[in-house]
């Protein structure tokens, strides 16, 4: 009941299926623009519809054997769902190595500004947060494409396994229409099944061709930050010749000079309040002074004396 | 009617759904004209998630073509209007 067709109620076109793009590739999308104009476009996509399935019919001349091409063809195009899954995960892991090194150079930078703020110069801490901003820009647009990608394989997953599971079924129909194959039945059976599986495969092919230009978009712009992290522009300071290394290297230089005058304050801070710290020899004997308290009682008496 | 929304399969949804499927129709139609992605993409998923509600999911031993067939939610307008005709989604 639910199975009627209606083909004049088709408003959209069939998405460009990959059986069809073996057997006569130049009658794309764009088909339905050779059929009359004055008819309506729901019966001219009918019309394309029915011309693939045709196509593939008129290939034999025995009905059976189309199901058989087209088993094969189902069979190629799930080797190339596959792959194509296999491509787009190997994209988000570039994204996703990227996205490290771009977080480990913001995570870096950020903390060089801190130490620089510390240190007093807020020109180095200027230039740390200016490069890690540049840096948080580009995370986060990586971050979209990653997403986006991510999107995109999930659905081409799912639709590898949809049409893994209709292809399964088609392979049985086909060899129940072969076993009970009689003329007259051949084309209305043959006919349904290769066109519905045709737009199943048009779904997946369609599928495979958006996450492939996502994939392709990624690329590119993976590739600029590819160029933007050699480039040093918002570096790593702590690596490569050129600017970039001037923040780290003024901070260690900061770093190490406040060390030694921590150090010094500590060594300041150790001795006793007005004490001259002059003559070594006075310094040394403050320590003597304070392990004698013993010895003082002692002494006393004599002077007393 | 079998319909599909492309890169997530197809929904067997009854004919009595038509009329309301119609009208959500309208809205990505307008929406569409008006080149209003923002629009376009909340009204088509409007009409998605209908499709959805009132249809069962087709078990995948099942072959056979669509009677309509409706583009994925996260489609762009460009997306769109490469497999859109100029009278909607649906014809009624």
């Amino acid at each position: 009941m639910i199975r009627r067709r209606s083909a004049s109620r088709l408003r959209w076109k069939q998405p460009g299926g990959a059986v069809p793009r073996g057997t006569g590739s130049a009658r794309g999308n764009r088909a339905g623009q050779e059929v009359g104009t004055d008819m309506g476009m729901g019966k001219r996509l009918s019309l394309i519809v029915k011309s693939k399935a045709n196509k593939l019919l008129d290939k034999h001349e025995d009905p059976r054997e189309t199901l058989d091409y087209s088993y094969e063809k189902q069979l190629q195009l799930l080797t190339q769902v596959r792959r194509g899954v296999a491509d787009v995960a190997t994209s988000r892991k570039r994204l996703e190595i990227q996205m490290q090194q771009l977080q480990a150079s913001a995570d870096k930078l950020q903390s060089q500004a801190q130490q620089a703020v510390a240190a007093g110069r807020d020109d180095l801490a200027r230039e740390a947060l200016t490069r890690r901003a540049a840096a948080n820009t580009q995370l986060a647009d990586l971050q979209n494409q990653h997403a986006d990608l991510q999107a995109q394989e999930e659905k081409l997953t799912q639709a590898s396994q949809r049409l893994q599971a209709k292809v399964d079924a088609f392979r049985t129909r086909k060899e129940t229409i072969k076993a009970t194959y009689t003329a007259a039945e051949a084309e209305t059976k043959i006919g349904e099944a290769v066109s519905g599986i045709s737009e199943e495969m048009g779904d997946v092919g369609l599928a495979m061709q958006r996450a492939q230009d996502k994939t392709q978009q990624m690329q590119a712009r993976a590739g600029a930050v590819d160029e933007l992290l050699a480039s040093g522009a918002l570096d790593d300071v702590t690596q490569g010749p050129g600017g970039g290394d001037d923040i780290q290297r003024e901070l260690d230089s900061l770093s190490a000079g406040s060390d030694v005058e921590l150090e010094l304050a500590k060594l300041k801070g150790a001795l006793p309040a007005g004490q001259e710290p002059a003559a070594i020899g006075a310094a040394e004997s403050t320590p003597a002074d304070e392990s004698a308290p013993a010895e003082a009682p002692a002494a006393q008496p004599e002077e007393q004396s | 009617m079998i319909v599909r929304i492309l890169s997530e399969g197809q929904f067997d949804v009854p004919d009595s759904a038509l009329d309301e499927l119609e009208s959500l129709d309208v809205g990505v139609q307008q929406a569409n004209e008006g080149g209003d992605q923002a629009a376009f993409t909340s009204a088509l998923n409007q009409l998605l998630a209908r499709v959805r509600d009132l249809g069962a999911p087709v078990s995948d031993d099942y072959i056979g073509p669509s009677d309509l067939v409706l583009p994925a939610g996260d489609m762009t307008l460009e997306e769109a209007a490469d497999l859109m005709t100029e009278d909607g989604l649906i014809y009624g």
